[in-house]
């Protein structure tokens, strides 16, 4: 005879759990993080490498790397100062908790104060896997066109700030930011934003003084 | 391509109460799953038949419920949808500070076991 159970579970809930491990760890650590999110070409990897510089004389940075293969970003972040860990997740679109989980442990989390999670390039995937760092961000950048927010919703729902990269292209590319904005405020209403050019090093400061009030406040807490 | 590890999520939860329950076999999934949750049917399907060959929901149907978006508007407090899967300002006032009521659900509701 069939019987009907009720179950009422969330499919994430296996990854939510080991994210709030994730979180719990890192606070004991005192450690603060950042996931970093966008789509492949964004600038993720050159944003870690131009925020390391004007960070590591005065913290310890540790950077995570997640790629489908090869360790090309773990090592740009090492060459840029960061003790890099290159997860490497075998084809799979987005880091999971699990994978953090992992990482994590290759490193003494004590020693430092500042953690950045480089998530798989993908606008979809990763915003639906939580993984317990303090901050979840975003990367946009200019030649991806204006119509970002209103095509991958999800990913600008949840975000905690906006990176606008590559705003030294706003010339050459067609590229309405009041339509973008609109989209993103729709989505995220006080969503903090940083137009920045990793190219020209233009808005870098702006976001770089965001990262250090958090990682003392944290130090703090 | 995540819906690969978001099935493989459905069915653990699935076995997980089906053993609790005794269950000789499981026969029906009911999901519930929100417009703005970014995730496809057709592939949870798809790798639903794979992963599930040789477990106790082998063969079960997947029922799928569709939450469609819902937003309520923070300036004229009017409730809206989405028009054709489309993110839009509110059709009353043109505002585009907004709320989102529903739509964000992602859910294992119930099964069906014999």
């Amino acid at each position: 005879m069939t019987k009907n159970i009720s179950i009422v579970e969330k499919v994430h809930s296996a990854n939510d759990q080991l994210a709030s491990e994730n979180k719990q760890q890192l606070n004991q650590a005192a450690l603060f993080s950042i996931n970093i999110m966008a789509s492949p070409g964004a600038g993720k990897t050159s944003l870690i490498e131009k925020t390391l510089p004007l960070l590591k004389s005065e913290y310890k940075i540790a950077a995570i790397d997640g790629d489908v293969a090869t360790s090309i970003d773990a090592d740009r972040a090492a060459e840029a100062g960061a003790t890099a860990v290159q997860i490497n997740t075998g084809g799979q679109c987005h880091i999971d908790a699990h994978m953090l989980q992992n990482a994590l442990m290759e490193l003494d989390l004590d020693k430092f104060d500042l953690l950045l999670v480089e998530n798989v390039g993908n606008l979809i995937c990763p915003a639906s896997f939580k993984l317990g760092t303090d901050k979840n961000i975003m990367i946009a950048s200019i030649p991806e066109g204006d119509d970002k927010p209103y095509k991958y919703p999800a990913m600008y729902q949840d975000v905690d700030a906006l990176i606008i990269n590559k705003i030294d292209l706003l010339p050459y590319v067609k590229f309405d930011m009041d339509y973008f904005q609109k989209g993103v405020q729709m989505l995220n209403p006080d969503l903090i934003t940083f137009p920045v050019s990793c190219t020209t090093g233009e808005g870098i400061e702006e976001w770089v003084k965001w990262v250090k009030e958090h990682i003392k406040d944290k130090k703090v807490s | 391509m995540h819906e690969l590890s978001l099935t493989e999520q459905i069915a653990e939860i699935a076995i997980r109460h089906g053993e609790k329950n005794s269950a000789e076999k499981i026969t029906d999934l009911y999901l519930v799953i929100g417009e703005l949750s970014s995730v496809i049917d057709d592939s949870v399907q798809f790798y639903w038949d794979l992963i599930t060959e040789d477990t106790i929901c082998a063969g079960a149907k997947l029922h799928f419920q569709r939450i469609p978006a819902k937003f309520h508007c923070q300036d004229c407090g009017k409730e809206y949808q989405m028009v054709d899967g489309e993110l839009a300002p509110c059709p009353f006032c043109q505002s585009s500070k907004m709320d989102i009521l529903q739509g964000k659900e992602f859910h294992l509701d119930s099964i069906n076991i014999v």
